[in-house]
């Protein structure tokens, strides 16, 4: 245990460099412009833009993609594989220089398609989804905002780049969770990935300033170059900081609660935060800063643990949920847990999590609308117990989804196969019981993750029809909503298996990621890893299809300790509630009343006066001259007697 | 008998308050010699064009570092820098406070003593042009603004800090609708204020006393005296240090920093709302010029003291409008929470022990003071029959009815949450670097946390202003003037500027952050 805990630096990276951007790769910021320009058109003009407003939408990300593949194809020409272009100098105060420059390497590049790629798609579906939806046009502007900070996020040359991408991100998806304000679940979940997201945030941003106080820059370059003179401690710190806030933006353990929250958004947006964009900017943040994390193995044993834990909660509670968005949202939570046991393990598991990254975005994008297809059929209903029976009236759909449950439970030869089980590896090949206890958690992991999804598929599309009484013939979504799912589909199929081998050789060129040693030997075979967790698989999937083949009750069943936990999110939200709710509410009461006129404040909103004269607003104002000079009074007193404090100190 | 010695003084160096105070007079010949009708307009183009003079006086000086009129006043980069912001914020508020087709007859009441809520008062809110006496009033202001900031002794900061602050008191009272909350507020700050003014001169006397005994120097409170004093006085350092805090809570006071802003709420909420935001944007510039120049001149010797206590403050500050803030149900209110949150960021600046810290702090206030304004410049428009519309509730829906005002104003908004590109992230970052190299690593640690919060309430705003449906009792944005459409363009734009290239002010604030001593 404690040469574990050492803080033993593995070999710093080394100095690490970036060519200028030129030629065709000059215009990479176009990247970002396009969506962004798109957001602005759809949100000033107003309605004036209601007609065609979707479409330019669509449009702006897939000129986008087109944009990222060339800029792709010309990086693979090139010698020095990073290139960066910097805008302009963006603030320079004394030593501080923050550079407004974006970074295009093997890392970026594979994002930026995942994201052009996949949104585009989840864009030309939301056409349709949100066809009879008054604000689709806003929608859309929401949406393209979204991508356009998220496309930000992943180009910076800089922390500070990456954090105004985050903070876009943040703010976009605030904007489309409570899209439906109508409905104040919506509103409050919004307002809790927010809040969430705020903590994570915070992490982030003192992470930065911390690389500011000690290493003076933030420029990716600099700050990995410069990691390795820093002491252990602080990149212990500067690297929790930033887990932080990857676990804030990614769901991850102990910022997990929001995610599953924010599937009160419409559907396209659930698919684009949880396969695109937003969840997997925590994960990028973890890959683009490998050379801190890898300075560490104190920080790694944290990232890996955060993972495992994640991956087995999110499995736990998606087995007990009956709402279809909120199972696949668990399965987010554990699919990323993966991504970061993967990222956290290091060396040549950073290229495996990228990879399970790029084939997650494929399947969960694919079975997000997917639901949402079947949503579209059944009537926004969204409880697997109400449904039954659906193959024989969706046969895409079903056919679709199958393609996606298939490649999540990583049965060969679907993708999730080729980019999940390469992790579980990964968790054997460590040194003595750690490479036990995160390779088990990894298996049992594959073998819920069988259970619950298939529990998910059969009760959707198979065994008898449990259907409200309101639905008598469920429908096939139109045109524009397959052909997405089709395209997706045809991805989770093919994805891993294409992307296996040549991503990670791809990535090699990303700052850090190229010439890792080699990892230990596993502690089991490879050969006998795959038999478990294929064999897992299939446990959990069979004894799935055997307990739901016929349907399941339609009313919530009394249950065990811990079925019942799980349904209750495994209590994280007492937790939450009692860890941070109930002091801030403290907090804030006990300042209201030390502040008497926050207490104006509220009365004037009891009253819920709507404006009225002055005599009426006067009779609210209860701010008393003599108690405000008393307060000013006590503070004086007390600032004297501190400075009188700090001088007795000083005398003594 | 000795001969008598004059100082010697520097007008051209000196002109730009003499400017300001030489306007503020011929004002008031306006109000005795020009017809009434005509007095509108003569009194703003004087106001407008003194600013003007003054400010290209500033530009003139730009290289001046000099202490002048007997030691009186310190010209130097900070004092030219902060003249410069505020008098560019001040012929920003001047639009405000000339708009007059807004509201007919403009925000002012037409004669401040008619009594509230009588059949004369009802009449004169119908419309009746308001006074102009508000121009003399305002610059008199800015000029005690423009000697504050550049004050190099004691006792002329005080007399300085009164020729601000009384015509101020005056101004809060003259609303012209909702009479008896904006006397209120006037009377409170008055009282408040005189309040703290005796705390500040008490500790000028203390400081004094310390200063006494000093080798080879003569009592006194000018700064070079009293910086002397603090290393070499034998006087008992509690007099200092007891000075020192009574002076801190003066100007703590005027910056609006807890637990000293129990004023702010009401005043910001009563003033007619021109004046709130001439006060939220230049009563903080020369308030956080002054607490600069105390700090970095005069008791620079006794940073590692007073750096915790101040250090405290600022959080405390932080805390208090952050938390309070998401209590508000009234959008002024809201804004003067916000007001108070800012201060306690500016503190940090202030508590950086080093030049950037100077620079940064002058930039936040620049950037800050644009926005604020434009902020205020939305609030006047929001009306419906009984005037300004500022309950929150009011503004539900507000980005269907008027999707150009309302964008506007969430840019302003999330540029006080300091979403990035715009400004409030750039001065943030501005203040919060320095004060992490000074080592002050857990201000900056309040500073990000304290600011994760404040940004939900302004979020909210945005939220409720677009994605709810307008209410019966939702008012109509009124369609701006010119002045009042120039104020909030310049705010708005700036804040936009600031926040995608902040390096030409930034080298400027770098440039002017040395002070003489």
């Amino acid at each position: 245990m404690m040469e574990i805990l050492a803080n033993a630096p593995v070999e710093p990276v080394g100095t690490v460099t970036y060519a200028p951007a030129d030629g065709l790769l000059g215009s990479v910021w176009l990247l970002v412009a396009i969506p962004l320009v798109s957001a602005a058109i759809l949100l000033l003009l107003g309605r004036r833009a209601d007609r065609w407003g979707h479409w330019l939408g669509v449009a702006s990300i897939g000129v986008a993609f087109v944009l990222g593949l060339t800029y792709f194809l010309q990086l693979r020409g090139l010698e020095n594989r990073s290139v960066e272009l910097s805008l302009w100098e963006f603030i320079a105060v004394g030593d501080l220089r923050v550079d407004f420059g974006l970074l295009f390497d093997p890392l970026a590049a594979v994002f930026v398609l995942l994201i052009t790629g996949v949104g585009f798609l989840i864009h030309l579906y939301a056409v349709e989804y949100m066809a009879h939806d008054a604000g689709r046009r806003r929608f859309f502007g929401y949406f393209n905002l979204f991508v356009a900070a998220m496309l930000l996020l992943v180009l910076g040359n800089n922390y500070v780049m990456l954090y105004f991408g985050w903070e876009g991100v943040g703010l976009a998806s605030y904007l489309l969770i409570s899209f439906w304000y109508e409905r104040p679940s919506a509103a409050t979940a919004g307002k809790k990935a927010f809040l969430m997201n705020r903590v994570g945030d915070a992490g982030l941003a003192i992470g930065i300033f911390i690389m500011f106080a000690t290493l003076g820059t933030t420029q990716y370059d600099e700050v990995f170059s410069g990691v390795g003179a820093l002491t252990s401690t602080t990149v212990l710190l500067l690297g929790l900081l930033l887990l932080l806030g990857a676990t804030g933006k990614s769901g991850q353990f102990p910022l997990q609660a929001w995610l599953p929250d924010a599937m009160e958004g419409p559907t396209p947006v659930s698919a684009l935060i949880h396969a695109a964009t937003m969840v997997t900017a925590g994960v990028y943040l973890i890959a683009r800063s490998n050379p801190i994390f890898s300075a560490n193995s104190t920080l790694q044993l944290v990232v890996v643990s955060v993972g495992a834990l994640t991956l087995l909660i999110g499995c736990v509670i998606g087995a007990a949920k009956d709402d279809i968005k909120r199972v696949l949202a668990w399965s987010t939570v554990s699919q990323i847990g993966y991504m970061f046991l993967g990222v956290g393990l290091g060396g040549a598991a950073y290229a495996l999590a990228i990879v399970h990254l790029l084939a997650h975005g494929f399947f969960k994008a694919n079975m997000f609308l997917g639901a949402g297809s079947v949503m579209h059929g059944m009537k926004d209903q969204v409880d697997i117990r109400r449904f039954g029976g659906l193959s024989k009236y969706m046969k895409i759909t079903w056919l679709t989804f199958m393609t996606g449950w298939l490649a999540i439970i990583g049965l060969p030869p679907f993708s999730g196969f080729f980019s999940k089980e390469p992790i579980i590896v990964a968790a054997f090949e460590r040194e003595g019981w750690t490479a036990w206890l995160f390779g088990t958690a990894a298996l049992l992991g594959a073998g819920l993750t069988a259970f619950y999804m298939t529990r998910l598929f059969v009760l959707t599309f198979h065994g008898p029809a449990r259907w409200t009484e309101d639905i008598d013939h469920p429908h096939e979504s139109p045109k524009l909503m397959t052909i997405p799912l089709v395209l997706l589909a045809v991805g989770s199929v093919a994805a891993g298996a294409l992307m296996a081998g040549p991503v990670p050789s791809w990535l090699e060129a990303t700052a850090g990621l190229g010439g890792q040693t080699e990892a230990h030997e596993a502690v089991l075979s490879h050969l006998a890893i795959t038999i478990l967790s294929i064999l897992v698989t299939v446990v959990g999937a069979g004894l799935a299809w055997f307990l739901f083949r016929a349907g399941t009750a339609t009313e919530p069943q009394p249950a065990g300790v811990l079925v019942t936990a799980a349904r209750k999110n495994l209590y994280t939200d007492a937790v939450n509630e009692a860890v941070f709710e109930k002091p801030g509410i403290f907090l804030t009461r006990a300042l209201v009343y030390l502040d008497n006129r926050g207490i104006d404040g509220l009365v004037n909103g009891l009253a819920a006066g709507v404006g009225g004269g002055s005599g009426r607003l006067r009779r609210l104002q209860t701010g008393f001259v003599r108690s405000y000079a008393t307060s000013i009074l006590a503070g004086a007193l007390l600032v004297v007697a501190a400075f009188l404090a700090v001088e007795a100190g000083w005398l003594a | 008998m000795t001969e008598l010695k004059l100082p010697s003084i520097d007008y051209a160096a000196l002109a730009p308050t003499l400017i300001m105070l030489g306007a503020a007079l011929v004002g008031v010949l306006v109000e005795a010699f020009v017809p009434r009708r005509l007095r509108h307009v003569v009194q703003l183009s004087v106001a407008l064009l003194a600013v003007l003079a003054a400010l290209t006086m500033v530009v003139l000086n730009a290289d001046d570092r000099l202490i002048t009129i007997g030691g009186a006043i310190a010209v130097d980069g900070p004092a030219l820098f902060l003249q410069g912001a505020i008098l560019v914020l001040a012929a920003m508020a001047l639009l405000l406070i000339g708009e007059r087709t807004v509201e007919r007859g403009g925000a002012f009441v037409a004669q401040a003593a008619v009594t509230a809520e009588s059949a004369d008062d009802r009449r004169q809110a119908e419309g009746a042009n308001g006074l102009t006496e508000v121009y003399p009033l305002t610059t008199f202001a800015i000029g005690g603004m423009l000697i504050f900031v550049a004050a190099n002794d004691l006792l002329t900061m005080f007399i300085a800090l009164e020729v601000f602050s009384l015509p101020l008191y005056l101004l809060c009272a003259l609303a012209r609708r909702r009479r008896l909350l904006s006397q209120e507020a006037a009377l409170k700050y008055f009282m408040l204020g005189a309040y703290a003014s005796a705390f500040f001169l008490f500790g000028v006397a203390l400081v004094y006393g310390f200063t006494a005994g000093i080798p080879d120097r003569p009592a006194g409170v000018d700064f070079a005296t009293v910086h002397a004093a603090v290393t070499d006085s034998p006087a008992s350092p509690v007099l200092l240090f007891a000075g020192m805090a009574l002076l801190a809570i003066g100007l703590l006071f005027k910056a609006a920093a807890a637990p000293f802003h129990v004023w702010t709420p009401d005043v910001y909420q009563g003033a007619p709302t021109p004046v709130t935001g001439f006060m939220a944007a230049c009563t903080k510039v020369a308030a956080f010029g002054a607490l600069l120049r105390v700090f970095h001149v005069a008791f620079e010797g006794a940073r590692w003291d007073f750096t915790p206590v101040l250090g405290v403050v600022a959080v405390l500050t932080m805390l208090v409008g952050a938390v309070l803030a998401v209590t508000q149900t009234d959008i002024k209110r809201l804004l003067a929470y916000s007001s108070i949150a800012n201060a306690g960021y500016l503190l940090v600046g202030v508590l950086a022990p080093n030049s950037e810290g100077v620079s940064g702090t002058m930039f936040y206030l620049v950037a800050y003071g644009f926005s604020v304004l434009a902020a205020f410049a939305v609030v006047t428009l929001v009306r419906d029959a009984d005037g300004e519309a500022t309950h929150l509730s009011r503004w539900a829906g507000l980005g269907r009815r008027s999707p150009f005002y309302a964008a506007l104003f969430t840019f302003i908004l999330l540029a006080f949450a300091g979403i990035p590109l715009t400004s409030g992230f750039t001065s943030k970052f501005a203040v919060f670097g320095p004060a992490l190299d000074g080592g002050q690593a857990w201000l900056v640690i309040a500073g990000v946390l304290t600011s994760m919060v404040l940004a939900f309430p302004y979020l909210r705003v945005v939220v409720m202003m677009w994605l709810s449906e307008p209410g019966e009792s939702t008012p109509t944005v009124t369609v701006p003037g010119g002045l009042t459409s120039a104020a909030l363009m310049i705010g708005v734009i700036a804040t936009l500027v600031l926040g995608v290239a902040p390096a030409p002010l930034l080298d400027l604030a770098t440039g002017a952050a040395e002070f003489v001593r």
